[in-house]
């Protein structure tokens, strides 16, 4: 039990934050916010996604990529044409030239499927698509950089150049991808409407909880010997070389471990949302992401999530309220965050509670109130 | 080849090289800062363009005063100086308000001057509106001369040619043959002793960094004689100026012209027999296959690390 414990959920203290976290988004948010908005919080966990990836990747690993972006946008893509692909069909579409084939394809005189459009008519296939296309792009890159000992600023910009390059492409193939708009009125899953007010509730709760078991995999992951290498590799790359251990093996994994984690953020964003752009793959939002993760703490699987939230939140009230203010903030947030507070959030948290252990006091006055054995919840007390 | 003639291929070669050197002048002069800054003292600067474009900002500014005074024939020359003056002061009060604390950092630098290029553009925004602005020229820069009856070139590109090729000399006699220079060169290499022989190191990095930006804004000054500035004009030649730097091989000056020359001969004759997106992406593709291959870019110097 405390094994599982520690090695899923970081300990007692980490399984009360994950707790929290869970209750908040599964329990609290579906209760207390009306549809549009419980939406909205939606997308911002599907972001929560990447700042968890790039807490694994920046944070333990000390690999800071500004492609991450391109990850989500190629898992949500992946998503996306199936779900084309399944909205025009043959009868939806007869006032096409070519009936069956996507809209924006019969605009730009293509008249049969594309070759790679076609392994996304199978749902298996697509689901193995969204996972396999973004890993095995992050194995290429990674190999190519990691085993030539390409590290720091230079995989950093190399990475926003791939990300630039990848937008640029989607752009410009408007037949093949949609082009600027990205792929639109996405209606069905398998027959299964998702525009409706009951698919967005149960799409909400299905991503919620894939959130919170990627979290608790990606504890497992650090809190393993790999996770100490990872660690020990962020702060002396050659010592960990010189103890035998294959240093860019260990990097090439968390790197496409990282964008599978991105790429199911982004196919549940498609599927929420209804519709993936080419606007979510480029430079910007790829920096945007790590600013989510560096909010809540670039440390903290957890705070990552509140810094997803938050940073999202404050995006969304300002650009209603405020539009020219927010670019203000955001880039104040940068530089702000840079260099007072490294640790984000979660590090703010750690430095006040440090003389208050929540796990600790939830316990006690759990004991107090029903004066029973708290050695029931696992640890002493 | 494509549907043209020979004769028509060489011409259009011709031009499209051309149009090419007035990308390489202002990747050059944008790289030419950017290598300094990150070449030598290892700081990634995102908000580069960002400094492009208040020196854009400051030559456009100085033509609207240039008009009410009647002197547009001449204010180029103050307009290129008033642009390194201004970028080079703002460069130099970034560093001492912000980079001089994370210089142990280099990651949380980029991430920080990202921030401060955000807030640079929405500045830009709020004070000279979201549109595009350009500058008036004065007369010897418009126009063109035709060497033969086929071939069309303008003016103001060989101007910003002539201009990315003295501030390159500038920059290479500073860094090789002056004392600034030396004692840049000298802090790079070793830090710990340039300061026992009493440089000033501190001082010495935040020269450096506002030489870089103040380089920057003679970029944008050279800018606005081929296009008109807008507050994001300098995010879009970002990407393609780190490019430039670090596939020439940070820290040296040939790398950076010779890449800056590659880079926007590539684009500009891709672009015509390709569209302009692909164009672009095959040029860049290429450049990361390469760097992959060769990491350290075109002209590193072979050092043990």
């Amino acid at each position: 039990m405390t094994v599982i414990l520690d090695k899923c959920f970081g300990g007692k203290q980490g399984a009360v934050n994950l707790a929290i976290l869970a209750i908040l988004l599964l329990v609290i948010f579906p209760l207390w916010l009306d549809l549009f908005r419980l939406g909205l919080i939606g997308k911002y966990v599907t972001y929560a996604f990447v700042a968890v990836s790039l807490v694994l990747l920046w944070g333990n690993g000390g690999i800071l990529s500004l492609g991450q972006g391109m990850f989500f946008g190629l898992g949500g893509y992946c998503m996306a044409m199936f779900l084309k692909l399944e909205a025009s069909d043959p009868i939806s579409t007869k006032i096409q030239t070519t009936p069956g084939i996507p809209d924006f394809m019969d605009w730009n005189q293509i008249t049969e499927i594309p070759w790679f459009w076609q392994p996304f008519k199978s749902f298996p296939l697509t689901v193995f698509f969204v996972l396999a296309v973004p890993t095995f792009l992050a194995f290429i890159i990674g190999y190519a950089m990691f085993k030539r000992r390409v590290g720091g600023v230079y995989f950093a910009i190399i990475t926003q150049a791939i990300a630039l390059i990848l937008s640029i492409l989607i752009v410009g193939q408007q037949g093949y991808t949609g082009g600027v708009n990205g792929i639109t009125d996405l209606k069905t899953l398998l027959g299964w409407d998702i525009r409706t007010d009951s698919a967005k509730y149960v799409l909400y709760f299905i991503n919620a909880s894939l959130l919170i078991g990627v979290i608790i995999l990606s504890n497992y992951v650090l809190s393993s010997k790999f996770g100490m290498l990872l660690l020990a590799m962020r702060d002396k790359e050659e010592r960990v070389r010189f103890s035998g251990y294959d240093v860019s093996s260990f990097k090439i994994f968390i790197f496409c471990y990282a964008a599978m984690i991105s790429a199911i953020g982004g196919a549940m964003f498609t599927l929420q949302i209804g519709f993936m752009s080419p606007s979510f793959v480029g430079i910007v939002p790829s920096i945007e992401m790590v600013i989510f993760a560096a909010v809540g703490g670039r440390m903290s699987l957890i705070g990552a999530v509140y810094g997803a939230l938050l940073v999202n939140f404050g995006k969304t009230m300002f650009s209603e309220n405020f539009p020219e203010l927010w670019l203000f903030l955001m880039g104040g947030l940068f530089i702000a965050v840079v260099m007072f507070f490294p640790d984000g959030l979660a590090g703010v948290y750690r430095d006040h509670a440090k003389n208050f252990n929540l796990a600790d006091w939830l316990i006690a006055s759990y004991t107090k109130w029903f004066k029973k054995d708290a050695n029931m919840l696992g640890d002493k007390v | 080849m494509f549907g043209y003639s020979m004769e028509e291929v060489g011409n259009i070669v011709v031009m499209q090289g051309f149009s090419g050197l007035s990308l390489f002048s202002v990747l050059l002069l944008m790289a030419l800062g950017l290598a300094i800054i990150f070449g030598q003292m290892g700081v990634i600067n995102m908000a580069h363009g960002e400094f492009m474009t208040v020196g854009a900002y400051t030559t456009v500014f100085l033509s609207k005063m240039a008009v009410e005074f009647d002197i547009v024939n001449s204010y180029f020359v103050f307009a290129i100086i008033a642009a390194f003056i201004l970028a080079f002061f703002i460069g130099y009060f970034v560093e001492y308000a912000l980079i001089r604390h994370l210089y142990k950092r280099p990651l949380d630098t980029l991430l920080a001057t990202w921030g401060l290029s955000l807030v640079m553009q929405q500045i830009f925004r709020s004070t000279f509106g979201a549109k595009e602005v350009s500058a008036e020229l004065p007369e010897w820069l418009l126009g063109s001369f035709k060497p033969t009856p086929d071939i069309d070139i303008p003016i103001n590109g060989v101007f910003v040619m002539g201009l990315a090729l003295i501030v390159t000399v500038g920059v290479y006699l500073f860094m090789f043959r002056s004392r600034g220079g030396l004692r840049i060169r000298a802090t790079v290499q070793n830090r710990m002793m340039a300061g026992a022989v009493g440089i000033n190191t501190q001082k010495v990095d935040r020269l450096t960094f506002a030489l870089g930006c103040g380089i920057a804004g003679v970029a944008g000054a050279a800018f606005t004689t081929i296009a008109s500035t807008g507050p994001t004009t300098g995010s879009l030649y970002i990407v393609d100026s780190f490019m430039v730097v670090v596939f020439g091989g940070a820290a040296s000056l040939m790398g950076t012209i010779a890449s800056a020359f590659g880079i926007a001969q590539a684009q500009s004759i891709l672009q015509f027999f390709m569209t302009s997106s692909m164009g672009k992406v095959s040029t860049l593709m290429t450049i990361v296959i390469i760097l992959m291959m060769r990491p350290e870019g075109l002209f590193a110097s072979k050092v043990r690390k």
